[in-house]
């Protein structure tokens, strides 16, 4: 599978990260390099095989569900590029 | 008293402990380095209070009787730990100025056993590269330099590379590192130093920034196996805070350090001989298996069949996470942001756009790439099956065997612009580092000789989960019989 400069774009939106067209240039040579290496596992017999969801054996723990934090809401906005008001201020979203 | 810092972890603690000298002095050594080395460009941010203020107190621990295990030890931390008011970015300018609100867990333990901070520690942008060439301040170089004359600059390694350099160069007598696919390991042997990774799940990830989370594990740097032991002692142990984070005790590996590996029985892969790699690397791989035998342990051959597959694997499984992971780089809720044009949308697109580097961004696309809809199955899910057959592969090898020897990496450091051109040349450098990873292994790497040019070079041990101590015990052992002494001249 190889990636064209429409894919590259698409990929680039999907991740929501601009793009030029000379960067759209580099990254496809850039992309197509690293998928054609990866293409490899392709020739792997994974039969019967489970995907890997947990490297060491862990059980996930769970919590009581009851608020054990609150009131920090200065230092969640501590390095917000900018808040107003006690929020996170945004461009416009609706007009 | 400048040669105070020529000592290690262990002789820092001990000579504190027995007023040889006080811990202000240690740290007054140590902070002179700092400042001296920054032709090294290893720090990104000097805290010389905060290791006087922590000398201090274990100066004033002593007089009361209350010394604690660091008590007197200052360190540098990578800049991938949030460090409560000190600025934190991981090399990247997306995190430009960010200071984070509170502490990680990792550099917090260290605190509380009674370390100081020197500094916070270059790296590659957001722990991705092998070289230290991505971070946006710019690439450490390593202290060490060829024999030939020509100087050139030499790579520390990455992503670690400002932990690397700044042990090996003197610039403190250890430090964290974080290893994702061998970044702990590999700088650890381009720079002729001690580095391991702990088993996954021992050291909380909470308040390290992610990169790949279900390979992310924090471990130390520093001269010395010993000096490895203590510090991973005191960094490791469960959090509540990391859902991974491990729900057992931490051994004392440091009391129970030995480099009696006798009737120990010891892999050697012969997938790990590949082609390519220098004569010089067999080489100190076969003096390294000689030297585990003069200890008494037997040597075995063994087989991981899927080795060749754990670089592609690695190369979707860490994207994919990191793509996932910095999608919180958004420009709302901290760091950079940029304008833009077209409402929140394009100042999302222009902020990760300006904010991040080119092979992060690289990284990003892979990721999202191989998780997008239609190729999820042919790529991510392959290579989590693939990931399983390698895990797997260790297992049968470890009913064999108590440890596998191998190389750390496929060569000796490599000069600052040789391989920035072609990623996959870059990826390659991890090759023997991230089989052990992707299974979640614990590894460590030791120095054990010098190549043709002067450089140094390492050997890798992996063990199986849990057993640091077999890890270090033998990392000891081949420390004892390569008697490694060499260290970089100072040009700097």
């Amino acid at each position: 599978m190889s990636v064209d400069t429409a894919t590259v774009r698409h990929i680039a939106k999907l991740a929501r990260i601009a793009v030029s067209d000379e960067e759209v240039a580099a990254l496809e040579p850039e992309l197509n390099n690293i998928l054609g290496w990866i293409e490899q596992l392709q020739e792997v017999d994974v039969t019967g095989v489970e995907p890997m969801t947990a490297v060491i054996p862990n059980q996930l723990r769970l919590r009581d569900d009851v608020v054990n934090d609150g009131n920090k809401r200065d230092d969640v906005l501590a390095n917000a590029p900018n808040a107003e008001h006690g929020f996170f201020a945004v461009p416009k979203v609706i007009e | 008293m400048s040669d105070l810092t020529d000592l290690t972890v262990a002789a820092i603690r001990d000579g504190v402990r027995d007023g040889a000298f006080s811990a202000r002095e240690v740290a007054t050594a140590f902070n002179a380095n700092v400042e001296k080395g920054r032709a090294l460009n290893a720090y990104v941010v000097e805290t010389p209070d905060h290791a006087l203020a922590a000398a201090d107190a274990a100066d004033a621990a002593r007089a009361s009787g209350d010394l604690k295990p660091l008590s007197g030890v200052p360190l540098g931390i990578k800049d991938l730990f949030a460090t409560k008011g000190v600025q934190t970015t991981a090399g990247s300018n997306m995190l430009g100025g960010f200071e984070p609100v509170y502490e990680s867990t990792v550099s917090g333990k260290l605190f509380e056993a009674g370390a100081g901070m020197l500094g916070k520690l270059n790296m590659d942008e957001f722990a991705m590269g092998s070289s230290n060439e991505t971070s946006a301040y710019g690439p450490v170089i390593s202290p060490w330099r060829r024999n030939d004359g020509g100087n050139a600059p030499l790579a520390p390694g990455g992503s670690s590379g400002g932990s690397a350099s700044a042990v090996a160069a003197r610039l403190c007598p250890g430090a964290t590192g974080t290893d994702t696919g061998g970044s702990i390991r590999q700088p650890a042997a381009f720079v002729g130093i001690s580095g391991i990774k702990p088993t996954y799940g021992r050291c909380s990830r909470w308040g390290v920034v992610a990169f790949a989370s279900s390979l992310d594990q924090a471990g130390p740097m520093a001269r010395d196996v010993r000096d490895c032991a203590i510090l991973l002692e005191a960094m490791s142990g469960f959090d509540a805070k990391d859902s991974t984070s491990l729900n057992m005790p931490v051994p004392n590996w440091e009391a129970a350090l030995s480099g009696d590996i006798r009737g120990k029985k010891i892999g050697i892969p012969k997938e790990y001989r590949i082609e390519g790699v220098p004569a010089e690397i067999d080489a100190v791989w076969q003096q390294g298996i000689e030297r585990m035998r003069d200890a008494g342990a037997e040597i075995v051959e063994v087989s991981l069949p899927h080795t060749k597959y754990a670089l592609p694997t690695y190369y979707i499984i860490a994207p994919a996470e990191a793509s996932s992971n910095l999608a919180r780089y958004d420009g709302v809720r901290y760091g950079k942001r940029s304008p833009g044009e077209g409402g929140i949308d394009g100042m999302y697109r222009a902020t990760r756009h300006d904010g991040f580097g080119k092979e992060v961004k690289r990284r990003i696309m892979i990721g999202t790439y191989v998780l997008s809809a239609g190729f999820y199955d042919a790529y991510f899910n392959q290579a989590q099956k693939v990931r399983t057959l390698i895990a797997r592969d260790f297992q049968k090898v470890f009913e064999q065997v108590d440890l596998i020897l191998t190389p750390t990496a496929p060569s000796a450091a490599f000069a600052l612009g040789d391989k920035t051109s072609d990623p996959l040349a870059m990826y390659l450098n991890d090759v023997f580092a991230v089989p052990a990873s992707l299974a979640g292994l614990p590894a460590m790497s030791v120095p054990a000789g010098l190549d043709g040019q002067g450089l140094p070079l390492g050997l890798q041990l992996i063990g199986r989960a849990f057993d640091e101590q077999g890890v270090l015990d033998a990392g000891l052992a081949l420390e004892e019989r390569s008697t490694f002494t060499h260290r970089a001249e100072a040009w700097w």
